[in-house]
């Protein structure tokens, strides 16, 4: 067989997902995705240092529809990174690496990142609200 | 950061990517605690109005906070994006020019923030 004909893996279309497969691609697109919500952190920075016009243009935005579907995604992005960067941090120091630990981990990051976000924006919509 | 045995032998990388790995995580875990209290802080502010932010702003503790957690953010994105696009980019010519910009953009990002923190810091705002 000719190597261009070798079968390539995976098949996307009929690949068996894994928990740990998912969690580091999203590892990955979340890390973009934060990069990306940095440039609002800093163009809400520099609006609030050049005076009310611009500060308004930036909180309208982040008030809007489209501003609030994005800071609910980046919520969502930060907690999940921060979370799984800890997995990694544990990882690192060679522990919690077997199949086992693993998939209890992943969990844990799902369920913790479903939590935070959760919280934050409970506490956060109250806020708004009180 | 390398062991006497590998640098002996040497093998491993051929260029930075010990430092690269350890500074990654050496911004990670500033950031651990950076990145909670920003989040706690933004709740905090929640409906503030553009003189209350501008205070908080220049207020001493958040303003070095606020620094600390630019300059770890984007040496972190600027690592990581950095390993992102030498895995997806093949054209040596295309990767080295990404790879570039994006550093270039994560350097004006820290800069443009660190400067906005400090005007209010320091009251040099209008």
């Amino acid at each position: 067989m000719r190597s261009a004909d070798r079968p390539l893996s995976p098949h996307l279309q009929i690949y068996r997902w894994q928990l740990t497969s998912v969690l580091s691609i999203l590892h990955r697109v979340t890390g973009v995705v934060l990069a990306v919500g940095g440039i609002l952190v800093v163009s809400w920075l520099v609006a609030a240092a050049s005076g009310p016009e611009a500060y308004g243009a930036v909180a309208d935005f982040i008030g809007s529809w489209l501003g609030i579907v994005l800071l609910l995604g980046w919520s969502a992005a930060l907690f999940y990174h921060l979370c799984n960067g800890i997995r990694h941090l544990v990882w690192d120091t060679g522990h919690a690496l077997d199949l086992k630990s693993t998939y209890i981990g992943g969990w844990i990051v799902v369920a913790a990142t479903a939590i935070l976000t959760v919280i934050a924006w409970v506490a956060g919509i109250s806020r708004w609200v009180g | 950061m390398r062991s006497p045995l590998g640098r002996a032998i040497g093998l491993g990388s051929a260029k930075e990517g010990v430092e690269h790995w350890m500074l990654q995580r050496v911004t990670a875990l500033a950031l651990v605690p950076l990145v909670l209290w920003f989040v706690i802080a933004l709740i905090g502010l929640v409906g503030a109005d553009f003189d209350t932010v501008q205070e908080w702003v220049g207020r001493p503790l958040p303003a070095i906070c606020l620094v600390l957690m630019l300059i770890a953010t984007f040496y972190h994105a600027s690592l990581g994006l950095q390993v992102v696009i030498e895995d997806y980019v093949h054209g040596e010519f295309s990767r080295l020019g990404l790879v570039i910009i994006v550093r270039l953009a994560c350097v004006a990002l820290a800069v443009a923030g660190t400067v906005a923190v400090l005007t209010l810091a320091l009251g040099a705002a209008s």
